[in-house]
Formats: structure tokens, C-alpha cells, sequence
């Protein structure tokens, strides 16, 4: 009686259903080549990228190196709970938040004011030499750049010959944890500078001169100008990026601060994926670490979201 | 257009600003040339800033004459040609197919790879994958984890989006194929997005140190990155990933470090005047989809 009645419908599904995959099979047969092109490409996402995502499993069951990579045993949320409980944690916690909020705060606007200043550049040989010096931060690697801020703010190096100019006694710049902020910092403006006014300098292109005209016309001085139709006209842009780096927030340069740190200056040096990095690969909890890091990326997925919902109430902007 | 007098100050100002700009950009390479070419005893006692003092190419000599130094440079141009190659070949098969709107389920896996740029499994995931697979001190965990670049795919995407419809439509007429299209056809009027990604893939693969210092652990596989890492690292007392409390690497002196430094960023140099407006290009690009 039963399966008579379950199996009634399925017919009717089947008969809907089965053209369909039919067309859909045909459309792939007869256009295989295009859709030969997606086999490694999708197969390369799957493993690389998909693949690490499922492996975060292994922040709720025990994983033993060597073992399974999927771990050993269900834990539950054990490792979520030792985290919450962990003080170093919510310091290192604190410190990315401080440092993610510093760095927003400072980086974000210098390309900007750098953009419309060199806007008003007339000579276009000096603007494009400035511009070319500008980049090139951009394109070293990250060790050529912590080396070179680790032997500026060495106790011989430049950053000292300017304090001592100043009558004030050298400092070892890279022992002294009140120091490590204002250093990263400095340097993310160093890098990013010039590359990050780029898209600036392309929306100023795009401003109608007409409206420069009008203004002119209208009594504006070139501050004015700048304030009613330069910054407006470039506004978009800006929105578009503050929501990018606003989803990027927490993560702050890990690579960077790998490579700069010391176990003196950890107090404000230490972030969540410097401290997981620690746990995870020189401790080896890798359970541990996972829970760690899975916890950064749902709140950096977070972000994202909700900073791109809210500028789509507010400013009609969005990334999608 | 008359000028007001406070602008002309102001333009003054400004010029005055611009180069000091580009005096503390360009001022730590200064730096950093001025000590490869000076005596450590100056250096040590600060006095090296803008000029060499105690001139010197011995220096130069030196790490020029490390057999491990050119085995990771080497080592270094070898990552960053596969590594490139690979994934330019993966990247554009994928852009293309993504960027034809007959493509069934473009949408959906469109998402499905820009996910990927918000949602990334994390260290040690990737980390514990890597292994399993067997990639441990060998290129593949250097070329294949990275390999493609979701941004670049969408500028690659969206420049194969804007190609006339006629080009291929033609080519179709002609009995071309899919395959001959994109290589006969698309790849060959496509140079300039082409140049500017094998650029972006090139100076990423030539700066890159973390995987490699992740997952090779034999010296005569490091790339020149790692190299160099190791001699700061040695002076600062960063710990490496075996190492838990001090380092017992030596000091290396600040000129070594420097003459390392300058031979790793010269081909970064050399060729930056001339191509850095493909890399303004790709960025332009990019923003368009934005």
C-alpha cells in the first residue's frame, strides 16, 4: 500500500526533471570545450580553498599531527571554551582590534589628502614623477620591508640619527613595546601610499570640468572647489573603499608583524594570527589554533556583510 | 584665469610637500644602498644615513660569494617562473569560460569563487592540507595553493567581457573551436591584460616568503626571501618556527644584510620604470567591475 503512494509522485518529478538534465546534458555535450575549461580551475578551488574551509573542522574534534586531517575525535566546543577562557587570548584580541582601528584611522585618508594634492599639481612631469617614486613601496617583498624598518629604527640607525640631531638619547625602537604601533603603522602608510591613491587620481579624471566652471563662475576659490566639487565627485570612490577595508579590518598584517616582532615587545606586538600561528605551528595545538582562527574568519565574513549591508542603506553603495 | 595670491602660495607649499613625499619613500633604499657600500664600524656607531662612509665593495664580494646565496636566487627565478606560468595558464582558462554569457551556471560559480576571497580555511587547515598531500619541501607547496588569484580572474573576467561579440562570432564562421578561439583569437588581442597579470603573479611570486618558509625546510630549497629572512631574523631575535626561547643564530652585520637586500629588490628595480604603468592599468581594471 505504502510505497504505491510515496511512489506516486515521483513519476511526475522524474518526468519534469528528466528533459531538463537531458537539455542541460546536450548544451554541456555540444559546448564541451568551454566547460573543459572550468574542470581544473574548479577542481583547484575545491581542494585549495574549499578544502581548507571543511579542514576547520578539526576545531571541534581532537587532531593529532600526522593522524587524520579531519581529526580524531567530536570535542564539541572544548576548544572555543579554552580560548574564551584564555587571557593571552582576548590580549591579542585587543591588540588586533587596536591596531586594525589605528590603522583604518591613519591609512585610510593619507591617499586620499596625497590624491588631491598631487590633483593640483599642474606639471605633468613632476606629477608623474612623484607618483612612479610614490608606488614603488607597493611592489617589495615584505621581508625587504621589515628589514628596512627594523635597521631605520635600530639603535644605530636613521630614526636615531634624527632623535640625536634633536639632543634626545637613542632608543631601541624595536625592544619597546609602546613603540611597536606607532612603527606599523607608519610603515602601512609608507607602503601604501602611493598605490592606494591610484583609483583616487583615476575618479578625480573623471570629474566634469564643466562643474569647476559653474563654480567658478559662482565666486569659489580653489579650496572651495575642492570642498563642493572635487570631494563629492570622488566620494563614491571612497565609500566603495572604506567598506573594503573596514571587511579587512581584523586582518591586520600578519606577515609584517611576524617578521618584526620579539617576545619583549608582544604586549602590543602580538595579534590573533601571530599568537594562532604559535599555538598552531611552534606549540602544535592545532585544534587549538583552528578554533582561533575559524572564530576570526566568521567575524571578518561578518564584517564584510554587515558593513556592505549598511552602506547600501545609507549611501545607495555596495560591493554587491 | 587669474590665480589668487594665496593659491600661489599654496602651490609653493605643495610642491615643497610632494618632494618631501618622495624623499621619505625613497629614503630607507638610500639607506639601505649607503650601508651595503659602507664599513660595519660606521654603520654600528649610526653614522651611515644618505652617504656611504668608509667605502667599500668588499661587502659585495662577500655575499656574492655564498654558494647557498645563488642557490636561492636561483631558486627564487625558478618559483617564480612555474609558479607564474602555472597560474596564468589556470586563470585564464577560467576567466574565459566565466566571461561567456552561454556559460550554464556563471553566475553561481562566480560566487563561488569570489567566496573564496572573503572566506579562506585558515592557517593551520591549510597548513595540515598541504601536508597530507605530500607537497612538504617541494615547489608544489610554493606554486599550486596560491596559484589562482581570484582578483586577477575577475580582471581578466571582466576585460574578456568587453571584447566585441563579432571577433568570435566570426572566428566561429571560420570553424574555429572553443580552444582555437580563446588561443588564436582572444589570447593574442588580449596582450596588455596579459602583460599586466604575468606582472602581478611575477613580483608576488618573487616576494613571497611565507609558504616557503612554512613548508620547505632544506637550505638548497629556500627561495632568496628566505635567505634573507633568516639573517634578519638572526639579528633580532625573532624566534624561527623550531626555536622557542633566544635564537642561537649569530648577529649578521647590518652590511651583509643590506648588500642582500639591494641584490634581492635589483631585478624589482630595474624593470619597475618600465613596466609600472601595466600595473596602474591592471588596478583600473579591476575598479571597473567595483
Amino acid at each position: 500500500m505504502e510505497p504505491k503512494v510515496a511512489n506516486h509522485p515521483l513519476p511526475a518529478v522524474k518526468a519534469a526533471k528528466k528533459p531538463k538534465l537531458k537539455i542541460l546534458a546536450a548544451l554541456i555535450r555540444k559546448d564541451w570545450q568551454l566547460y573543459s575549461l572550468l574542470v581544473l580551475p574548479i577542481v583547484y578551488l575545491l581542494i585549495f580553498k574549499y578544502g581548507p574551509m571543511i579542514g576547520n573542522i578539526i576545531a571541534f574534534r581532537r587532531f593529532m599531527p600526522g593522524g587524520n586531517i579531519y581529526g580524531e575525535k567530536w570535542v564539541g566546543l572544548h576548544y572555543f571554551k579554552m580560548f574564551i577562557h584564555d587571557p593571552a587570548f582576548w590580549n591579542v584580541f585587543t591588540n588586533t582590534l587596536l591596531l586594525g582601528a589605528l590603522s583604518l584611522l591613519f591609512t585610510f585618508p593619507v591617499p586620499i589628502i596625497f590624491a588631491l594634492l598631487l590633483n593640483e599639481v599642474k606639471s605633468k612631469r613632476f606629477k608623474k614623477f612623484v607618483q612612479t617614486a610614490s608606488y614603488l613601496p607597493h611592489f617589495l617583498s615584505i621581508v625587504i620591508v621589515a628589514g628596512m624598518i627594523l635597521q631605520l629604527t635600530s639603535v644605530n640607525g636613521s630614526i636615531n640619527s634624527l632623535v640625536e640631531f634633536f639632543n634626545g638619547d637613542r632608543i631601541n625602537f624595536m625592544q619597546r613595546a609602546e613603540w611597536f604601533r606607532t612603527i606599523y603603522i607608519s610603515s602601512e602608510i609608507w607602503q601604501g601610499m602611493g598605490w592606494g591613491a591610484i583609483l583616487y587620481l583615476a575618479a578625480l579624471t573623471t570629474i566634469d570640468e564643466s562643474l569647476y566652471e559653474a563654480a567658478r563662475i559662482d565666486g569659489a576659490n580653489r579650496w572651495k572647489q575642492t570642498m563642493f566639487v572635487t570631494i563629492p565627485g570622488i566620494l563614491p570612490t571612497i565609500v566603495t573603499l572604506l567598506i573594503l577595508n573596514m571587511g579587512a579590518f581584523l586582518a591586520v598584517g600578519f606577515e609584517k608583524i611576524l617578521l618584526l616582532y620579539n617576545p619583549v615587545i608582544y604586549e602590543t606586538a602580538d595579534v590573533i594570527s601571530t599568537y594562532l600561528y604559535r599555538v598552531g605551528l611552534v606549540s602544535s595545538n592545532f585544534s587549538y589554533a583552528t578554533a582561533i582562527g575559524l572564530f576570526e574568519s566568521v567575524i571578518g565574513l561578518i564584517l564584510v556583510f554587515s558593513v556592505n549591508a549598511i552602506s547600501r542603506r545609507l549611501t545607495d553603495r555596495s560591493l554587491w | 584665469m587669474k590665480e589668487s595670491r594665496s593659491y600661489k602660495v599654496f602651490k609653493v607649499c605643495n610642491a615643497i610637500i610632494l618632494l618631501f613625499i618622495v624623499f621619505i619613500t625613497l629614503y630607507p633604499f638610500l639607506n639601505v644602498v649607503a650601508q651595503s657600500f659602507s664599513s660595519e664600524s660606521y654603520i654600528n656607531s649610526g653614522k651611515v644615513n644618505l652617504i656611504p662612509r668608509g667605502f667599500n665593495i668588499d661587502t659585495y664580494k662577500t655575499v656574492t660569494k655564498d654558494a647557498m646565496f645563488w642557490t636561492n636566487y636561483k631558486n627564487t627565478v625558478v618559483y617564480s617562473v612555474v609558479g607564474t606560468a602555472i597560474s596564468m595558464f589556470l586563470t585564464t582558462i577560467f576567466a574565459y569560460a566565466l566571461s561567456k554569457k552561454r556559460l550554464l551556471g556563471r553566475k553561481f560559480l562566480t560566487m563561488f569563487a569570489v567566496f573564496t576571497m572573503f572566506f579562506n580555511g585558515g592557517l593551520i587547515p591549510n597548513y595540515v592540507l598541504i601536508n597530507s598531500l605530500g607537497f612538504g619541501n617541494s615547489i608544489w607547496a610554493i606554486v599550486i595553493p596560491g596559484a589562482i588569484s581570484i582578483y586577477n580572474m575577475l580582471i581578466m573576467k571582466s576585460f574578456f567581457e568587453n571584447m566585441p561579440e563579432e571577433l568570435e562570432e566570426a572566428a566561429a564562421i571560420d570553424g574555429l573551436n572553443t580552444y582555437g578561439m580563446l588561443f588564436r583569437i582572444v589570447l593574442p588581442l588580449s596582450k596588455a591584460v596579459i602583460a599586466t597579470m604575468v606582472l602581478f603573479y611575477a613580483v608576488g611570486h618573487w616576494n613571497s616568503w611565507f609558504p616557503a618558509f612554512l613548508y620547505l625546510d632544506q637550505k638548497e630549497l629556500f627561495p632568496v626571501t628566505i635567505y634573507l629572512r633568516n639573517m634578519i631574523a638572526g639579528a633580532t631575535g625573532v624566534t624561527s618556527a623550531g626555536a622557542t626561547s633566544a635564537d642561537n643564530l649569530t648577529q649578521i652585520s647590518a652590511n651583509i644584510k643590506s648588500v642582500t637586500m639591494v641584490l634581492t629588490i635589483l631585478p624589482i628595480l630595474t624593470i619597475y620604470p618600465f613596466v609600472q604603468r601595466y600595473f596602474v592599468t591592471g588596478i583600473m581594471l579591476g575598479s571597473v567591475k567595483q
